[in-house]
């Protein structure tokens, strides 16, 4: 999908972050933050709630500005070169992004315009993960699970450089986990910042691990020097 | 910018078409105050100052439920992020969302205004009909710029059902003067004057400023 023009080169890691902060009013939900992940690599996200992870999604996705330190996200340094890495990051969060009373179709059409991505490309992806029934319904009629399976194909529709995932497999049957794979997992093909509750699903996707305890960095490894107890020592 | 804008506005007519929540509304209201207008004021028909007075206050408070909802959809269901994160002018989303707001202002006048005719004034306004449409558009487009550029203003914060018309309101007062001030004439007892085309140039003034004000600085309003 990405221009010539707004391509970082093959070598640039996906995402280097230095010292990122950010501060809701008095409260700091992440502090000095820093780590490189490469092009094409995976990195797991653990933490208790309130540990800072959705707020480091939204600082990668482009849509929280940082209080402090650099974020460089697909070789735009944010939040002055933000526009060179929109419509190059998929973003599947807790909030599906889609509108209820629209069905699962004309949600991703209308994404499908946004992105200039031809309709058909939203059908195939319907199709691919088992939604094809239930296309035409309003997304306010589906079970979460299938709720789920339509925001992940809206997440990839334009075939993303970056995906920024959120407890990606939450709510979906096992049927629904192994239709969405080829979509958002490791063969999907472009780097991930994966956020996980399952510290043994999300050791088993990454390549490094980050770990966050109250907004700071408690862990940053590659994922083989990174044991389970460590992990779940993080919701201690 | 085109397409994107034509995939703004045919999602939120989509929007509309499922839930109903804003046009019915705004009809509702103005033909509602029409008729307490009809008992209220205890006269057969009404006509210059007031009756374009009541006309215009009618249309513009109908004109912010119609603002208060405007972005609901954004706010509540992601599309505020979504939106950001597609390779798209967000200017876009103002133009569409004006678009949305002024066509929505037609309909409602579509069936509102024949009620005001009908319940507030002496039979006659049809000779003045074309006058009365250039007002009506000119003042609809000010009313669409405004209630864009203040509802998105006002759906990020908790209070927005006060927020949006205490904000808007005062905003719009120049349109309400400008729109009633051009209307007044054409509905006179005994048969409609004519139109002072200065109002006419008073309300396509307001729409000029705030169209462009409002072009200017969407983009900010739409960061955190």
């Amino acid at each position: 999908m990405a221009t010539a023009a707004t391509t970082a080169p093959a070598d640039a890691p996906a995402v280097a972050l230095e010292g990122v902060g950010r501060a809701y009013g008095e409260r700091v939900a992440l502090r000095d933050v820093s780590f490189t992940l490469p092009a094409g690599a995976t990195v797991a996200v653990f933490g208790a709630n309130g540990a800072g992870k959705t707020t480091l999604l939204r600082i990668l996705a482009g849509l929280l500005r940082p209080h402090a330190g650099v974020a460089t996200v697909l070789g735009a340094t944010f939040p002055d070169e933000a526009w060179r890495a929109r419509g190059r990051t998929g973003l599947l969060a807790h909030d599906p992004l889609l509108y209820r009373d629209l069905t699962v179709r004309e949600n991703l059409h209308f994404h499908a315009r946004l992105h200039g991505v031809p309709a058909a490309r939203a059908d195939a992806l319907v199709a691919q993960v088992g939604l094809a029934a239930r296309a035409d319904d309003p997304v306010r009629t589906l079970s979460r699970g299938m709720t789920q399976r339509a925001a992940i194909c809206r997440a990839v529709l334009h075939e993303p450089e970056l995906l920024l995932l959120d407890e990606p497999l939450a709510n979906l049957d096992p049927g629904g986990a192994i239709a969405v794979a080829p979509l958002i997992g490791r063969e999907a093909g472009p780097a991930r910042v994966l956020i996980s509750h399952d510290a043994e699903q999300g050791l088993a996707e990454a390549d490094h691990v980050l770990g966050l305890r109250a907004g700071r960095t408690a862990i940053w490894a590659p994922v083989g020097a990174v044991t389970l107890a460590e992990v779940r020592g993080l919701y201690a | 910018m085109r397409t994107t804008v034509a995939a703004l506005i045919r999602k939120d007519l989509q929007l509309e078409r499922r839930s109903f929540e804003s046009v019915p509304a705004m009809l509702m209201f103005s033909v509602t105050v029409f008729v307490l207008f009809h008992f209220g004021l205890d006269r057969n028909a009404l006509a210059g100052d007031l009756a374009a007075g009541v006309l215009w206050v009618t249309l513009l408070l109908a004109a912010v439920l119609g603002m208060n909802r405007l972005f609901v959809a954004e706010r509540e269901q992601g599309g505020f992020d979504a939106f950001l994160l597609a390779p798209v002018d967000r200017t876009a989303m103002f133009v569409a969302k004006a678009a949305v707001l002024f066509g929505f202002l037609v309909a409602v006048e579509l069936v509102a205004v024949p009620a005001f005719v009908l319940l507030l004034l002496e039979p006659g306004i049809g000779q003045a009909l074309p006058e009365l449409l250039a007002v009506l558009l000119l003042a609809d487009a000010g009313i669409a710029v405004v209630g864009t550029l203040v509802g998105a203003l006002g759906v990020q914060t908790r209070a927005r059902d006060l927020i949006i018309p205490l904000i808007a309101l005062p905003l719009l007062v120049p349109v309400v003067i400008g729109a009633a001030q051009a209307t007044a004439p054409l509905l006179e007892a005994g048969g409609a004057d004519a139109l002072e085309v200065r109002w006419l140039g008073v309300l396509a003034l307001y729409d000029a400023v705030f169209g462009l004000l409002a072009y200017a600085v969407f983009d900010y309003l739409l960061e955190e």
